[in-house]
């Protein structure tokens, strides 16, 4: 190990043009060249010793990082004046930006507006240092609550079911007669007896101590009851939980016979409950489920592909049940996916295998589309199982819609299943079918849907190729870690349905409730809301914030308004500032020149600021029309899209 | 005595006359000839003083024969004061050493006191000059002036001696010769020739600096620098970065390496072989590194074995020398001050203790024959002074034993419950804690200058009414006590303002009525923790101050910093008692020894110097950690002292032996944190890496056998059962352990702060 750090301590200096431009810089130019290298050196060792004592600062500070107090301490040691101004908490913003064959490494001072701070309300206080005190350990055993981490790390989790016989409990690394005794496990001597078997076959215990059971009881209770704010905190402690490790067989057996005894009445509530029960464990970062899966998987495919969920198949809307738990689906597929276990394989060949049953009930069908269509994200899945499938499908439908009414449920089902179709596949067509787009061509492809089809396919390249187009325009490399902020922007063509994308969330799945009203395709018959809805969803560094929804009903008066809404919760406060325009401007890309426009900007502290300068800097991709330039420079931001 | 000299000024005469080769006992000149070179020479060049062997274990001994050392001494003292034109205090000086012809002891110490403080000389006189009976601590003085930037002109006179030069071309082979040789040599000697490797290394590099030969520096560091422990390191870096002659100026590393000797222990077989060789070929530029920078400690037996090398191996300036760690130590508890201690009845003796002391012996049984006899290893009860106990104290101490009988008796068996206090939103901020003995108080020290004390039991923190305010209470009344305590003030924590930089130690008085801290901005500040105002600031220090300790009777306490210098304070004086010079590096932890006669101070170097109090002599000097200590703890009962360091390694060590007796592997990250349990049985220790782990340190201290030859030799060989001692592992959710407590009942508190 010593060795491989070894090549490191190689002594490197400063390149000599760093020292020219510094010297520029400073007004003296032309600087001679052994100068610049005779400079450089010192500077290096300077530095370095520097850094060296700033170490020191940084250990009694019983701290891991560096901070540039340290720093400003060390110059103190050296009788040097400390540098002022540098207070960075966190991290130093120094980005790397490449283009033009340039590799640069700046540090970003963006220009405040004080105006814009003297009117932002003040920041919350930062809370006073206080002193919490909790149980480490009680007479040797460390006990499960949420003050104290995990006994039982993910990782750990994941090799005792990946690979059982290697299973080792923390701090055993080797074999020694004194483990375990403050391993946060039972007793002394069940773990003796277990030690000795564990090479035959592993077994764990899962012992709940009466607090666990407690919590247990509660928990399951609010999970399934009926107040909807008791249910809220119940699934947040079972997502964000540390101890939970101890109950997860329990919590695996309750859901899997919870689905069991409610698909058979009917109780669609209660499987949503369940379901986002299983959604809120797959989130909780302490808990690796492999081993439970057996138990979950059949739940939640249930969920996804059973003929019945509910009572009243014509007015519930089962279907969001069936979307949310395809997406917990191909959630569990991304996560746990082997080539050991085949769970992806496994899955799709069940879909596959219900989809191509004549008899297969409508709901089932729809479940096992969702189902594939969730899988795969990407084009395969959809294009080598789906398609194929289209004109067969769009026949059913067919009979269904312009047949006989045999009965409203299958009517139902068979209007889902096409708009599912027409969701999906239309996007996969607009990536692999080439231009251009005929109706009649269609048709002839996919049969009864082809129509359908084809007017989603338009709309989705008309999209994309805006998307393409911004993106072009705006992309900056950055290599760093950065707070990300992505936000889209409804685009939407006239009369089209509208959609809000939502580029990036943090996770992949969202919970049904939302999912009942963002997803689901406005039918184009509702005459298009004026109200464009944008989701901004920013990840800073700091906790995760909440997605920002803002609406914005678009008035009438030609003047520019000016509005902020600083987020709640976030503490990187990201503003929005919406800009309603006249009737000037006309969408790139989209067919109809609409009445309004509106551009959100939204300036995460180092965020905006970069894409002006990187416009402004001539990248080349950049140069794209002057015109949409022109455009840019006085409304800056019509979509930032920065990724890392 | 010796021990803590400023090896700088043997340069000086190094340069003048290079040492006799002769022996291997490198007689050393250890005279305080300081300054430039011209002055040494002009006072006689080297006088050769007694071998080392005696010189160290000095103390008392050195009482007897005041004779010409002492001569010499005041002769340097008086050339350096004369050199830096303080006119003033050489006059002093003159007058009251009598013009340096009966040098009386005494008045030399108080002189050199005064020197280094460079104030008037009457001051420095305080309970312990006049309390302690010999020696002189002359020593700081030169330490003192070994840092700073300023005093650099003898650096010069340093890097000088390396101006002798081979050709630098052939270095490299001069150190490919030596490798060659050693790995050919029979497997006993190679380990501890081996040893050679690195200060070889070391030197070379610096001569060919020194001498302007960048490029073969640079080849020979990128040739070599591999083959190098890999607990070197840190120093390496540091060397890395030095190519330049110029920079060779005010780098203390490079002054460490250069002003003190490197010592090495090597068997005599070994030695011989090396000379052997180094005279067969006329290595000459090896050889005279070697009588130049390296000590060589020889000792008659067998030669030692790779493993039991590196254990002890890592400091900065090589193993401590045998003799350094000979002295007597007198490790034993203090005899308890007889106090009748009531019976058990809970409610009565707070009121029985103050008025009426009632004279009952039927503790004395449970006490055992500790508080009877004198221990032999146990020093003079009055050999450092003490406060006197007042009331308070005593009633202290009863509430002491009281809680003792309560206490838990731990064991691998019985482990302790750990109750954690997290300091929250403290954003990393968080850079030292203290409790009280009695655990009702925590105090915090913070990066941003504050120091914060909070209440962990139910009665909050009062302050004393305003002097108006007292002004109209009534004195006579019964609980003036209680009413001179200003209720409105009263809150669960208390702030407290006045340093200027992040507080880097605490340290509460054991009576609870003081707080010290001690800060980036070079003082230590005792604050009142009944009107919770600072009292007095002590200024002494230039440079930050890492640590500060109270004794366990307070009064004296330590403080250690960036300086490399740790001071004994008494809290009536606002000038240092003893300053303790000797360290190579910052001094990093200070703690005191249960009976107050000696501090032990962990330092940068990577070592542990323990030092009397009573004369200002290092009397232990520990070597085997890889990194900077920051922490140490000693056993209840005296014998032991147990220190962590970056490495995460926890070393115990025993002091009467002065020898390594234990290695606590576990950790992964620096040990900020090392507790005894109030009856010694186990060992906490709490880490960078967020765990705190319980360790068995009867079972460590039981394994160790020590027959003669190892504590006639200090070759330890250690056995590897850190695995068996580990008694329990505790992981904290992202809060570094910064602090641990034993409360009086054996409960462990520990402490830090939460980092998300």
């Amino acid at each position: 190990m010593a060795d491989e750090r070894r090549p490191k301590q190689c002594s490197l200096v400063l390149p000599t043009e760093s020292m020219k431009v510094m010297a520029e810089s400073v007004g003296v130019g032309q600087l001679q060249e052994e100068c610049c290298v005779a400079l450089s050196e010192e500077v290096s060792y300077r530095i370095k010793e520097i850094a060296q004592d700033a170490l020191k600062f940084m250990h009694h500070g019983k701290r891991r990082k560096l901070t540039t107090n340290d720093i400003d301490h060390a110059l103190k040691l050296k009788n040097v004046e400390p540098l002022y101004g540098f207070q960075s908490q966190e991290f130093i913003p120094f980005r790397f930006a490449s283009g033009g064959g340039r590799e640069l490494h700046f540090y970003e001072e963006k220009e405040v507006d004080l105006s814009d701070i003297i009117n932002t309300p003040l920041p919350r206080v930062p809370l006073d240092v206080s002193l919490k005190a909790h149980w480490l350990s009680i007479e040797g055993v460390q006990p499960a609550i949420p003050e104290n981490p995990p006994p039982v790390s993910k990782e750990q989790q994941k090799v005792e079911s990946t690979e059982p016989l290697k299973a080792v409990k923390p701090g055993q690394e080797e074999e020694g007669p004194v483990q375990g005794k403050g391993q946060g496990v039972t007793s002394a001597e069940s773990k003796g007896k277990e030690k000795s078997i564990s090479r035959l076959k592993p077994r764990s215990t899962h012992e709940l101590s009466v607090e666990q059971q407690l919590y247990y009881k509660e928990i399951t209770e609010a999970c399934v009851g009926s107040c909807e704010a008791k249910r809220a905190e119940a699934l947040q402690s079972i997502a964000t939980d540390p101890g939970l490790y101890q109950m997860l067989p329990r919590f695996s057996t309750f859901i899997s016979e919870g689905v069991r005894v409610n698909v058979v009445q009917n109780n669609l509530a209660l499987l949503i409950y369940l379901m986002r029960m299983v959604k809120a464990l797959m989130d909780n970062p302490t808990l690796y489920l492999e081993k439970y899966l057996h138990e979950l998987i059949p739940a939640v495919v249930t969920c996804i592909v059973s003929k019945q969920l509910c009572l009243r198949p014509d007015m519930d809307n089962h279907w969001a049940l069936r979307d949310f738990a395809a997406r917990l689906m191909a959630q569990i597929c991304k996560t746990f996916s082997t080539t050991n276990n085949n769970i992806q394989s496994r899955i799709t060949k069940t879909f596959t295998k219900s989809l191509l049953d004549d008899k297969t009930q409508w709901t089932t069908r729809y479940g096992s589309i969702a189902g594939l269509a969730e899988l795969g994200p990407d084009v395969s899945v959809i294009k080598t199982l789906i398609l194929p499938r289209l004109s067969i499908e769009g026949a059913r439908i067919k009979a269904v819609v312009e047949g006989p009414v045999i009965s409203n449920i299958d009517k139902i089902g068979a209007d889902h299943v096409q708009s599912l179709l027409l969701k999906h596949c239309a996007s996969v067509i607009a990536k692999t079918r080439p231009l251009p787009d005929n109706v009649d061509q269609y048709r002839a492809d996919y049969g009864y849907l082809g129509s359908m089809l084809c007017s989603h396919v338009v709309k989705a390249r008309a999209q994309a190729a805006l998307q393409a187009q911004q993106v072009n325009r705006t992309t900056l490399t950055i290599t760093q870690p950065r707070p990300t902020l992505t936000l889209s922007q409804g685009v939407s063509t006239g009369s089209g349905p509208r959609t809000p994308n939502i580029i990036k969330v943090p996770s992949s799945l969202t919970l049904p409730v939302q999912t009942l009203v963002s997803t689901r395709p406005v039918t184009p018959a509702q005459p298009s809301p004026p109200a464009t809805k944008y989701i901004v969803m920013s990840t800073s560094t700091a906790a995760a914030t909440s997605p920002q929804v803002i609406s914005l009903t678009s008035s009438r008066s030609s003047s520019p308004i000016t509005s902020t809404a600083p987020s709640s919760t976030s503490t990187l406060q990201p503003l929005v500032k919406v800009e309603h325009t006249g009737q000037s401007v006309t969408t790139p890309g989209a067919g109809g020149s609409r009445t309004l426009q509106k551009y959100i900007v939204v300036s995460l502290p180092s965020a905006v600021s970069s894409e002006v300068k990187a416009s402004s800097l001539s990248s080349p991709s950049t140069a794209v029309d002057s015109t949409v330039k022109a455009d840019r420079t006085e409304l800056p931001g019509a979509s930032t899209h920065s990724s890392h | 005595m010796p021990t803590v000299c400023d090896t700088r000024s043997e340069m000086a005469a190094v340069q003048d006359a290079p040492v006799e080769a002769d022996n291997e006992k490198e007689i050393k000149t250890e005279t305080l000839n300081d300054a430039a070179g011209n002055h040494a020479s002009a006072a006689g060049g080297v006088i050769p003083s007694p071998p080392v062997a005696s010189t160290s274990s000095s103390g008392p001994a050195k009482a007897g024969g005041p004779g010409s050392e002492e001569q010499q001494t005041l002769m340097a003292v008086l050339q350096f004061l004369k050199k830096n034109n303080f006119v003033g205090a050489v006059d002093v000086l003159r007058r009251e050493a009598g013009i340096l012809e009966d040098s009386d002891e005494s008045q030399g110490q108080e002189l050199a006191a005064s020197a280094l403080g460079g104030a008037e000389a009457g001051d420095a006189t305080c309970t312990l000059s006049r309390a302690s009976s010999c020696t002189t601590s002359t020593p700081a003085v030169a330490a003192a002036p070994a840092k700073g930037g300023e005093d650099q002109p003898d650096v010069n006179v340093v890097l000088s001696a390396y101006s002798q030069q081979g050709d630098p071309a052939l270095y490299q082979g001069y150190y490919s010769g030596l490798k060659k040789f050693v790995e050919s040599v029979l497997d006993c000697h190679r380990a501890e020739l081996s040893q050679l490797f690195y200060p070889l290394f070391v030197h070379m590099y610096l001569e060919l600096v020194y001498n302007n030969h960048e490029t073969e520096a640079k080849a020979f560091f990128e040739k070599f620098s591999g083959d190098q422990e890999c607990y070197y390191q840190d120093d390496l870096r540091v060397l890395s970065g030095l190519t330049k002659k110029e920079h060779m100026k005010g780098n203390e590393t490079l002054l460490d390496f250069r002003t003190s000797k490197f010592v090495l222990r090597i068997s005599r077989d070994s030695y011989q072989l090396l000379k052997r060789h180094l005279q067969e070929r006329q290595n000459n530029q090896i050889w005279n590194i070697i009588q130049e920078h390296l000590y060589i400690d020889i000792f008659d037996g067998m030669p030692r074995s790779k493993s039991q090398i590196d254990s002890m191996s890592g400091s900065l300036a090589g193993e401590a020398k045998r003799e350094a760690n000979k002295a007597k130590v007198f490790y034993g508890l203090l005899k308890e001050p007889e106090i009748d201690v009531p019976l058990d009845d809970e409610d009565e003796e707070g009121e029985n203790e103050e008025g009426k002391p009632k004279k009952k012996k039927p503790k004395k049984d449970s006490m055992g024959s500790k508080s009877k006899k004198q221990d032999p290893n146990a020093p003079q009860q009055n050999r450092i002074p003490l406060p006197e106990l007042k009331d308070s104290d005593k009633l202290d101490k009863i509430m002491y034993m009281k809680e003792a009988t309560k206490r838990i008796r731990l064991g691998p068996e019985s482990l302790p419950s750990i109750c954690f206090y997290t300091f929250l939103n403290a954003y990393q901020g968080l850079t030292a804690v203290d409790f009280t003995d009695d655990s009702s108080l925590i105090a915090g020290g913070f990066a941003d200058s504050t120091v914060r004390v909070w209440s962990v039991t139910p009665k909050k923190l009062r302050s004393v009414k305003s002097a108006a305010d007292l002004n109209l209470i009534d004195k006579e009344s019964d609980d003036v006590l209680e009413r001179i305590m200003d209720e409105k003030s009263a809150s669960e924590s208390k702030i407290l303002y006045g340093h200027s930089g992040p507080v880097y130690g605490v340290s509460f008085s054991p009576d609870r009525n003081y707080l010290l801290s001690c800060s980036e901005d070079g003082t230590v500040r005792l604050w009142s923790l009944q009107t919770f105002t600072c009292l007095v600031g002590y200024k002494g220090h230039n440079y930050p101050v890492w640590d500060t300790q109270f004794s366990p009777y307070g009064y004296y306490f330590i403080s250690g910093g960036h300086d490399r210098v740790a001071r004994l304070w008494a809290t009536d004086h606002y000038q240092p008692l003893r300053m303790f010079a000797g360290h190579l590096a910052d001094i990093t932890c200070t703690q005191f020894h249960p009976n107050s006669n000696y501090v032990a101070t962990g330092s940068a170097d990577r070592t542990v110097r323990l030092w009397d109090i009573l004369n200002g002599n290092c009397v232990r000097i520990f070597t085997g950690h890889k990194g900077p200590i920051h922490s140490l703890a000693f056993s209840p009962n005296g014998k032991y002292l147990a220190s962590g360091a970056t490495d995460g390694r926890v070393l115990l060590w025993d002091i009467g032996h002065g020898l390594m007796i234990g290695e606590l592997k576990g950790h992964t990250d620096t040990v900020y944190s090392l507790k005894f349990s109030r009856d010694g049985e186990i060992l906490a220790s709490g880490s960078m890496d967020n765990t705190v782990r319980l360790w068995d340190s009867i079972k460590a201290f039981d394994d160790i056998e020590t027959d003669d030859f190892t504590a006639a030799t200090g070759h330890i060989h250690l056995p590897e059962n850190s695995q068996e001692l580990l008694l329990g592992t505790y992981m904290t959710k992202s809060t570094p352990v910064i602090h641990l407590h034993f409360t009086r009942r054996n409960l462990l508190l520990a402490a830090g702060a939460y980092n998300p």
